[in-house]
């Protein structure tokens, strides 16, 4: 059997948004407070320690605000070179998801690219990957 | 100087890969040189820091916590520290600083083993790190293929890349400049030096860090005892001042954060000093990736933000006999993956003039050395009074 990926332990803080691509929606947790994103997930606001927080979805959208053409193999279930990227959601301020930048040439990724989530589900999990926008 | 901290006794095991002597063992030899160097015995030492204790689930990373050296050793500690929640490596020497400055001890025993390439070829003994399922901040990468600090690293080197227009050129200077002062370390993990056509033909791990910007796992451990200004009689050695320290943070992510943690390190340090940069007479500066030394030359004042890759541009500003000499022992990627204290132990071969074929000229007074990548950062600024 191949290897798979390294992927998250699920729990109560953090299955809303591993699993919110079975439907195809990207959530994050918002302060029904102050309406900050709170990013990771925890259960209280960062900005005004509110509890009242909240799965919100978003978009799905987004930019990168920086990325990295890997080409070591850390992992026996990832086949070099892949883009990894950190993407700034759209709607969510200040929210960043390291990600992979998938479907186009690795070298053809520049920052301020628009991109668009793309699930892609591993056993209960379903990862949020990036793929660009057409201009 | 009644409650002040100096760094007195610096000691240094063997450096090399693959090492069979016990880790416990080769801390021992580096506390065995820093007592003998700082004139005291171990009946002395009443305190023990690390970073970042003994870690079970991946001993190669730290197979020697404070409270196996304690017992081993026979310390009778009154005060001490072990862990990872600090602000990275000399995050632990933070600690036994502001411990004797309360008055909690005399002389402490800071201490960082390393044993990562000892692991590797051991696994059956020292098992490597093995997740199934990742939590904590790691769920937040690892999924994604995001792995190894120099991805998390490169991104921020990109960032550089793309705003202020770093060249590989420029990015190589911190990998020639290290591997060449190496040359001139006897104790130094790697001591052939490095050109610019090897660094340009190098493969990349991680776009825009090739091989070169990247240290390579290391079995040694580094030794720095701190002592209290109250017990200056009881060592024999020229003592160095911890003028200031400073370890901050905004967000500890690697990639929530805009900025790594040594920005707001940097600017902190100044603000607990008389000292400003232009008083600096060399930099020791962590360069587990060779972006790292960019960023801190940055955030420490000694350029403008974005403006790093320029500074070092050409490597002669850097050198051994240049304005602002930086890592002088060769740094991690040439002397070995120390892990953080190798930058202070520099800092006080400097400052005493024991640099042998490496010691810079003048009469150096004041050093800062650092340790951190990504949101871990810390920063000292030592003086020879």
């Amino acid at each position: 059997m191949a290897a798979a990926r390294p992927l998250p332990r699920l729990d109560n803080d953090n299955r809303f948004f591993w699993t919110g691509g079975a439907d195809g929606r990207l959530r994050l947790l918002q302060c029904q407070d102050c309406r900050t994103f709170v990013h990771p997930p925890r259960p209280v606001c960062r900005n005004c320690l509110s509890e009242r927080v909240e799965p919100t979805e978003v978009a799905g959208t987004g930019v990168v605000d920086t990325f990295t053409v890997n080409h070591q193999k850390f992992h026996p279930a990832m086949e070099v070179p892949y883009v990894i990227a950190r993407v700034a959601i759209d709607g969510a301020p200040g929210v960043i998801l390291t990600t992979n930048i998938v479907g186009c040439p690795v070298d053809s990724v520049v920052i301020g690219d628009r991109v668009r989530a793309r699930f892609e589900q591993h056993d209960d999990v379903w990862l949020p990957l990036f793929e660009k926008i057409a201009a | 100087m009644k409650g002040q901290a100096y760094i007195t006794g610096v000691g240094m095991s063997e450096v090399a890969v693959r090492q069979t002597r016990h880790p416990l063992l080769l801390t021992l030899d580096a506390v065995r040189e820093a007592l003998d160097e700082a004139g005291l015995t171990i009946g002395q030492i009443d305190g023990v820091s690390t970073y970042p204790g003994r870690m079970p689930a991946y001993l190669g990373f730290s197979p020697v916590g404070a409270d196996e050296l304690i017992d081993a050793l026979g310390i009778r500690a009154r005060w001490y520290a072990g862990g990872g929640e600090i602000s990275s490596q000399l995050g632990a020497v933070v600690a036994a600083a502001t411990a004797v400055r309360a008055g909690l001890a005399r002389h402490v025993i800071c201490f960082r083993t390393v044993y990562e390439a000892a692991a590797m070829a051991r696994p059956d003994e020292y098992p490597p790190l093995r997740r199934d399922r990742v939590d904590g901040a790691s769920q937040w990468t690892a999924p994604f293929g995001a792995i190894s600090a120099a991805n998390w690293t490169a991104q921020y080197a990109m960032r550089h890349v793309s705003k202020y227009g770093l060249t590989r050129e420029q990015l190589a200077q911190v990998a020639l400049t290290d591997r060449a002062h190496a040359a001139l370390n006897p104790r130094a993990l790697v001591r052939e030096p490095l050109t610019m056509e090897q660094y340009l033909s190098a493969r990349m791990i991680s776009t825009p860090l090739c091989l070169y910007d990247c240290d390579r796992f290391t079995d040694a451990s580094t030794v720095l005892i701190v002592s209290s200004g109250d017990a200056l009689d009881e060592v024999r050695c020229t003592p160095v001042r911890i003028a200031a320290m400073a370890g901050s943070v905004e967000r500890h992510s690697w990639d929530q954060a805009e900025w790594m943690a040594c920005y707001p390190t940097g600017a902190e340090l100044w603000k607990h000093t008389d000292y400003t940069p232009a008083d600096v007479d060399t930099v020791q500066l962590y360069d587990g990736f060779a972006f790292y030394p960019i960023t801190w030359l940055e955030a420490l004042g000694f350029c403008g933000v974005g403006e790093g890759g320029r500074f070092i541009e050409g490597g002669k500003r850097i050198a051994l006999d240049g304005e602002l000499p930086l890592n002088t022992f060769g740094g991690q990627i040439g002397a070995g993956r120390l892990h953080g204290f190798g930058f202070a132990h520099e800092s006080v071969v400097q400052l005493r003039g024991k640099g042998g074929e490496r010691q810079i000229p003048g009469d150096p007074k004041v050093a800062v050395a650092t340790s951190g990548g990504g949101p871990l950062a810390t920063a000292l600024l030592l003086a020879r009074d």
